[in-house]
């Protein structure tokens, strides 16, 4: 087994973790605020790389603007759908907004196939981006550093606005008490309507990242969002830096299983989330709700 | 506007589902004043509260604060007319240390209390201030339940058992810190089992059965109807 190889597949293993991880992440917000397990976040995701897809191809705006207002873009309609379809889930059972969340996505996917098709269409890594480092034991390509790094500044971001600012503190009071927080006077739905957005956005942000590598494509969410759940279940819901952490790790994992034995490389996640499920359900780092 | 209540309700059905639970509920604090509302286990006091900061499920009649109808208000917009709640399980948030803790309430305007007489009136939270909310002890957890009110500027406060389950020595201090709220003129409703510890701060007693209000006796009355009360108190 030679060492390039290896360190090939864990590159490969260490930028599916920074998706995994923007995804989780946005996921983590949203079920703490909304108590709502967002299955849609692969049609955000989805969304994300078609607009940027779509902002270079119709509005000759390229990659780095799309970093801003493709975020921003994908949050908005989020906030759209969390006013118009989701407020009306909360008082019923967590079944319902799930199976709401699916049908979101599911009517999302079905609007883009039916728009685009569903063959990939190609997004060109940004000029200042190409080329790459020679590191001697494996050539590193400048946007898969790009992504790395990119993705872990954005999940840092949002751990240190959530622990270490204010606002983080009021969404963290309205995560735990929802109804005190209320009666101090602190607009709760409005905050869950902006949680939503940010959680949708990270996962918008994360598809932007993907376009130049995975091509733009309706269904490029569907398969991830069943591993980001895996994985979410493995991590647990209580803590970002437990999530992090998590995705990080199983990315990193699927890539060795990849090197070692090919053919589990996709079962990896699922059989880890089986055993966390049967042993400790909460997930590593989660806490009972 | 001096002679607006603070708080007036007329009339008011709660329901917790399908629970009916205050039945025709009538009463009024005039601005400045302090009144409580005592009771046996049951009755529906912390229900009223509830119904107040509009966290009840359903409520129907009229609950006027400061003149302004809330009956179908929602609780940021009530607590946004100036009430501090100091609720019943005192409400620290286990996720914050108790500096959010202390900080998280919204200023409502500029009069409130300062960070610095704030801490000068309960030195414990200066020097707790970065220990986690839960891990106070129950006197701590209401001191903080208290800070964090006396912070926003409220001056109408909704005290639900401040003195539950807590120390004599605390239940003091708590009294003292009640006796200089209302002193500032802040309007005061306070929900007590402790009789002894309501008839310290209370101008007015509204005696509270099974979700109405059955009584209201006055501090110059307290001798005379003394046997109300402890009727009332099933003492």
């Amino acid at each position: 087994m030679n060492g390039q190889v290896i360190a090939g597949q864990l590159l490969v293993g260490l930028i599916n973790g920074s998706f995994y991880a923007m995804m989780s992440l946005g996921l983590a917000v949203i079920f703490g605020l909304l108590n709502i397990a967002n299955i849609a976040q692969g049609a955000f995701y989805m969304m994300g790389a078609f607009f940027s897809w779509m902002l270079l191809r119709w509005g000759g705006i390229g990659y780095f603007p799309a970093l801003v207002l493709v975020p921003l873009g994908v949050g908005l309609i989020g906030m759209a759908i969390e006013r118009l379809l989701l407020v009306h889930v909360y008082k019923l059972d967590h079944m319902y907004g799930l199976l709401l969340t699916f049908g979101i996505l599911m009517f999302t996917q079905g609007l883009f196939v039916w728009l685009f098709a569903t063959a990939g269409r190609p997004y060109p890594v940004p000029p200042a981006l190409s080329g790459g480092f020679d590191l001697g034991f494996m050539f590193l390509p400048k946007y898969r550093a790009w992504i790395i790094l990119t993705s872990m500044t954005f999940c840092l971001a949002t751990w240190f606005v959530i622990e270490k600012t204010p606002v983080g503190r009021t969404l963290r009071a309205a995560t735990e008490k929802p109804m005190l927080t209320r009666a101090f006077g602190v607009n709760v739905p409005a905050l869950m309507t902006f949680g939503f957005g940010v959680g949708v956005a990270l996962a918008g942000a994360a598809g932007l990242l993907a376009a130049p590598i995975y091509s733009v494509s309706p269904i490029m969410g569907g398969d991830l969002i069943i591993v980001v759940f895996a994985i979410v279940v493995i991590g647990g819901m209580g803590s970002i830096l437990g999530s992090i952490v998590t995705s990080l790790s199983l990315g990193l994992l699927e890539g060795l299983a990849r090197v070692v034995y090919p053919q589990s490389a996709n079962m990896v996640v699922f059989i880890i989330m089986i055993a966390v499920l049967l042993i400790r359900p909460a997930g590593l780092f989660g806490r009972e709700r | 506007m001096a002679d607006v209540p603070s708080i007036a309700l007329t009339d008011v059905h709660g329901f917790y589902d399908d629970s009916h639970v205050l039945h025709g509920l009538s009463l009024e604090v005039a601005r400045g004043e302090a009144v409580s509302i005592i009771g046996r286990n049951g009755a529906g006091k912390t229900t009223t509260m509830r119904a107040i900061m509009g966290l009840l499920d359903k409520r129907s009649g009229s609950i006027r604060v400061k003149g302004h109808e809330v009956i179908a208000a929602p609780p940021e917009r009530i607590a946004r007319l100036g009430i501090g709640y100091v609720p019943e399980e005192r409400g620290i948030y286990a996720s914050l240390d108790v500096t959010d803790n202390l900080m998280l309430p919204p200023r409502l305007n500029n009069n409130g209390t300062s960070l610095e007489d704030i801490y000068k009136l309960f030195p414990n939270l200066l020097e707790r201030r970065h220990s986690q909310g839960t891990r106070l002890s129950g006197g701590e957890q209401q001191m903080l339940a208290f800070a964090r009110v006396l912070r926003t500027g409220a001056d109408l406060f909704l005290l639900d058992e401040p003195t539950e389950g807590l120390a004599p020595v605390i239940v003091q201090q708590i009294c003292e810190v009640i006796v200089g709220m209302k002193a500032k003129g802040n309007t005061i409703v306070l929900v007590e089992q402790n009789f002894h510890v309501a008839s310290l701060i209370a101008d007015r007693h509204y005696i509270m059965e099974h979700g109405r209000i059955i009584d209201c006796i006055g501090r110059a009355e307290l001798t005379t109807k003394a046997d109300r009360i402890t009727a009332a108190l099933g003492i």
